[in-house]
């Protein structure tokens, strides 16, 4: 029963978010971008609000989080009751703060993440496919040879080496998701430098990296953006991950991963309190997604 | 006939190649670390003679590729060397534990990919219903879900209610049946988990399909839609529904260690898990290359059995 009404409550909230935000947006666009917005299914404006919603609390978290990010309030595991709205962790700190702040490190760390894994994969994508040759063929051989495990496995397996640290978790996941983001660049690339106007610009004596920047880029761009996308679910979800295995983002930092794993105890005794971050970290994930898939098919033209 | 195992033989030679050079990726990355193992290891407040017998235990007094020949003859013969942390062999921790593994992989790919299959045939067959369209969104959602997400919500409905039980303990004298039943949790949350993908390829594959001139021959000739899916396009589309299976099931791998560690499975992602946090880089090494033999084991399978079905691949010319 209680699942029933849950899933009508949610569904609910779900069509009014994508109205509103549908409308809202198409009132605030530019003119020409107006009819974008109009044609745009619910998934994907319910998706954009959310993340809004995330942006807007990650960046004023100090201003509407009641409490200090690792302040200790008193005792461990309060129900839900004034003046903790959503109770207290297994240290006594308070759930709401958390989740709020989680909002800032977590969702901070993986876009770092992805930003990083996403320069320097495309950066060596197009660097291979303009150079070719030796080059392109090295790189992209390694980068098989990297593909060929599992990329959570592959993690733990750097992770070991060099420690545990927020640091090393950003490059090493930042360098296995960088394998992924070069493949697609490289494939990307690999149809644009055959193109006349490249052996134009290579002629008029264009360096390399104007080469890139000015000519292969801004043609890359559309696959690149929803890869980014995609990419920063992968990258959110893995840290996330590994976070919850306790090898990621480690208290006092407030993140969602972790608190799903200090207070999962709670589940036992049917208090869904642990089942907020993880939701936290779900909701972020389905709103990008539904973004990207709406982005994909614009881009692909296609006309049901 | 003889095609066929001319086929698999340079695949699996190709397999053989692919595992070599993982192997050297995964002994080679401790090499990555500047400076010494065993101080990185012990900390900064080791003293001299410590780090000196711990650089004699891991033999690293010996070059890089003398200690990787070493290392390689080993696993070839099923040694796997000491863990660090427990001092036992590790082919002792290890074997324990693949089995139990195997069995939840196995479990959950036995409900996930009928489920998935049907699910997927049934979405093309009624396109733009409201059934494709909800299964769709569904789906789209359970991707994006993190398993612990997924695996706590099933705590929380299926185990508070007493339904099933939320750990998993398995001990010399549990039957297969009784481990079915303890181990039906962690297999419906990696079903859910890997369900999605293979369900929307499928539904991709047969719908890409749909659009080709036979298919309309075959409508044309008055044969229901049900038989025109599973007797035309179904046969054609098998190949990228075999591939995406194979992809979801070596998912199924590495999805398996964050669920080990919520249901207390005693697994080898529970062992890899515990291995990490004491920096015991033996173990982990060893299930690092565990892993990703199955992936590229399944991945081989994959290619030969989607090469079968297909005779145009089988003939080339």
């Amino acid at each position: 029963m209680i699942i029933l009404i849950s899933i009508i409550v949610g569904l609910a909230l779900f069509f009014m978010i994508g109205v509103s935000a549908r409308s809202a947006l198409q009132a605030v666009a530019p003119a020409h971008h107006k009819p974008t917005f109009r044609d745009m299914p619910l998934t994907a404006s319910f998706g954009l609000a959310v993340i809004l919603f995330y942006i807007f609390v990650a960046v004023f978290a100090p201003l509407i989080a009641p409490y200090g990010e690792s302040e200790v309030l008193g005792a461990q595991f309060l129900p839900w009751a004034s003046p903790h709205y959503l109770g207290t962790d297994k240290l006594g700190r308070d759930m709401l703060t958390g989740l709020i702040y989680g909002a800032r490190n977590t969702v901070g760390i993986a876009f770092a993440t992805t930003a990083l894994a996403f320069f320097v994969g495309s950066f060596l994508g197009l660097w291979a496919a303009l150079v070719g040759g030796w080059l392109d063929q090295s790189l992209s051989r390694f980068v098989d040879a990297l593909m060929a495990i599992p990329a959570l496995i592959f993690s733990l397996l750097l992770l070991t080496i060099f420690g545990t640290s927020v640091l090393t978790l950003i490059l090493v996941i930042a360098a296995v998701d960088a394998t992924r983001v070069y493949r697609l660049a490289r494939s990307v690339a690999q149809g644009i430098v055959v193109m006349d106007y490249i052996e134009a610009a290579r002629l008029r004596g264009e360096g390399m990296w104007r080469l890139i920047r000015r000519e292969i880029l801004p043609n890359a761009m559309a696959p690149l953006v929803a890869e980014f996308g995609l990419r920063f679910c992968f990258v959110f979800l893995a840290i996330s991950a590994l976070s919850f295995l306790g090898l990621g983002i480690k208290p006092p930092t407030a993140d969602w991963g972790s608190m799903v794993r200090e207070n999962a105890t709670l589940i036992t005794f049917g208090d869904i309190t642990p089942l907020l971050p993880a939701g936290a970290i779900a909701l972020l994930t389905v709103a990008v997604n539904f973004v990207v898939d709406w982005q994909l098919h614009r881009a692909s033209g296609l006309k049901e | 006939m003889n095609e066929i195992w001319r086929m698999i033989g340079q695949r699996l030679l190709l397999g053989v190649l692919t595992l070599f050079i993982i192997s050297v990726v995964i002994f080679g990355a401790t090499e990555l670390l500047p400076g010494d193992l065993a101080r990185e290891l012990l900390g900064q407040s080791a003293t001299e003679e410590t780090l000196a017998a711990l650089r004699e235990q891991l033999g690293l007094n010996d070059p890089a590729p003398l200690r990787y020949w070493n290392w390689l003859a080993g696993v070839l013969q099923g040694d796997f060397g000491m863990s660090m942390a427990t001092q036992k062999p590790i082919s002792e921790l290890v074997g324990a534990r693949l089995g139990n593994t195997l069995f939840l992989a196995l479990y959950a790919a036995a409900l996930a990919v009928p489920f998935a299959l049907l699910l997927g045939v049934l979405a093309a067959l009624w396109r733009n219903s409201i059934f494709d369209r909800a299964s769709n969104a569904l789906a789209l959602t359970a991707i994006s879900f993190p398993e612990f997400f997924v695996a706590y919500t099933l705590i929380l409905w299926l185990a508070q209610s007493g339904l099933f039980p939320s750990m998993v303990r398995i001990t010399g004298s549990t039957t297969t049946g009784e481990m079915l039943y303890m181990a039906f949790l962690p297999a419906l949350t990696l079903t859910l988990v890997v369900t999605a993908h293979m369900m929307r390829m499928t539904r991709a594959a047969i719908i890409n399909l749909l659009a080709s001139p036979y298919i309309e021959m075959a409508r044309l000739k008055g044969m229901s839609p049900m038989r025109v899916v599973l007797r035309h396009a179904v046969p054609n589309a098998l190949a990228p529904i075999i591939n995406v299976v194979a992809l979801n099931l070596a998912y199924l791998i590495t999805g398996v260690v964050v669920i080990e560690v919520v249901f207390v499975y005693p697994g080898l992602g529970q062992l890899m898990i515990d291995a990490v946090s004491n920096r015991d880089i033996a173990v982990v090494q060893a299930i690092t290359l565990i892993f990703a033999s199955a992936y590229v084991l399944l991945n081989l399978l994959a290619d030969v059995l989607s090469t079968i079905t297909n005779p145009r691949l089988m003939h080339r010319k």
